[in-house]
């Protein structure tokens, strides 16, 4: 799967692997700033109050 | 008998079969899946216990700042006189002056700021916002964070002030609660002036012991007499099996005109 990705990505070694960081870089930020926000509400695994408040 | 290089021997060499370079199987994609399930898992770890946490304390941190310059702004009450030094004992130290009972504000609406929490041994820059309710609209918050216990007192009340927060993740307000030391200050500020609580003694608790909400902590029918703090948060760190419950004592109070407590002056001056 990977292999199959790095071997799609256009141009010489150099090139590819700044699109795989950038590749990297987008991943992270749509998951910090959609994705694990969104899983942390369903989750809801902190909880600091007695009683269950 | 060993064959020498040269002798005419004909060596089988037999290679494993390998999958065809760069062909994608079933069993090759499923097993980069379940390794890149691995470490978004972890990624997630990371993110909710550092990167959103430290994001959400520096956003929780600068809305205290702000909301507390604003109550020194707009404070337009005289001080009180100071009361002189007993004449009759001129060495003894200058006695605190005295404002008389503390103002008790009317409980605010939910989620709304009424008071910003000092404590100088969860760091010199430590301030949170304290917020009415402890919903998640206010504990999750990135501008609140500490949420004050619906039906508990209010600061500077005869009874128990009592407030939650995370000890970690979304911005961890309670993160070092278990550091508190016996005296250490414990400063709520509100639009009236500074309640200086001292750091007593620390409890761990089930989660379902509401008793130490009560009036008298962990004897609801009695009366209450002290004016007292509760701080809780969840324990271990990074579990939620039990709860940490933190209790002060009021010390003193003093309007915003009289300006912040000794300790607490550089702190507030320095957050401006």
């Amino acid at each position: 799967m990977y292999a199959a990705l790095w071997r799609v990505l256009p141009g010489p070694i150099w090139v590819r692997i700044i699109l795989v960081l950038i590749l990297v870089v987008a991943v992270l930020a749509v998951l910090a700033t959609w994705v694990y926000p969104w899983i942390d509400g369903i989750l809801n695994s902190q909880e600091a109050t007695v009683g269950g408040a | 008998m060993c064959p020498q290089a040269d002798d005419p021997v004909e060596i089988v060499t037999t290679r494993p079969r390998r999958a065809k370079k760069g062909k994608v199987t079933v069993v090759g994609v499923l097993g980069e899946l379940l390794i890149t399930a691995g470490a978004l898992v972890l990624l997630f770890l990371g993110w909710q216990l550092w990167w959103n946490d430290m994001l959400m304390a520096n956003s929780q941190s600068n809305a205290a700042s702000e909301i507390s310059q604003d109550w020194i702004d707009q404070d337009t009450s005289t001080p009180k006189p100071v009361p002189t030094v007993d004449p009759a004992e001129p060495s003894a130290a200058p006695v605190p002056a005295d404002y008389g009972d503390p103002i008790v504000a009317a409980v605010p609406a939910n989620a709304k700021t009424f008071a910003v929490l000092y404590v100088p041994r969860f760091g010199a820059d430590y301030h949170r916002s304290i917020a009415e309710g402890t919903g998640h609209d206010v504990l999750n918050s990135n501008r609140l964070g500490v949420g004050h216990y619906a039906g508990t007192q209010m600061p500077g009340e005869i009874g128990n002030f009592a407030v939650a927060a995370h000890r970690s993740a979304f911005g961890g307000a309670m993160h070092l609660i278990n550091e508190l030391q016996l005296g250490d200050a414990i400063y709520v500020q509100t639009a009236d002036g500074y309640y200086t609580y001292r750091y007593r003694d620390t409890e761990y608790v089930a989660p379902s012991q509401v008793q130490v909400l009560a009036s008298v902590p962990n004897n609801p029918d009695g009366t209450a007499v002290d004016r007292i703090i509760t701080l809780t948060s969840c324990n271990p760190l990074y579990s939620t099996a039990e709860r940490i419950i933190a209790y002060g004592v009021l010390e003193s109070w003093q309007p915003l005109s009289a300006g912040a407590p000794v300790e607490l002056a550089p702190i507030i001056a320095a957050q401006g």
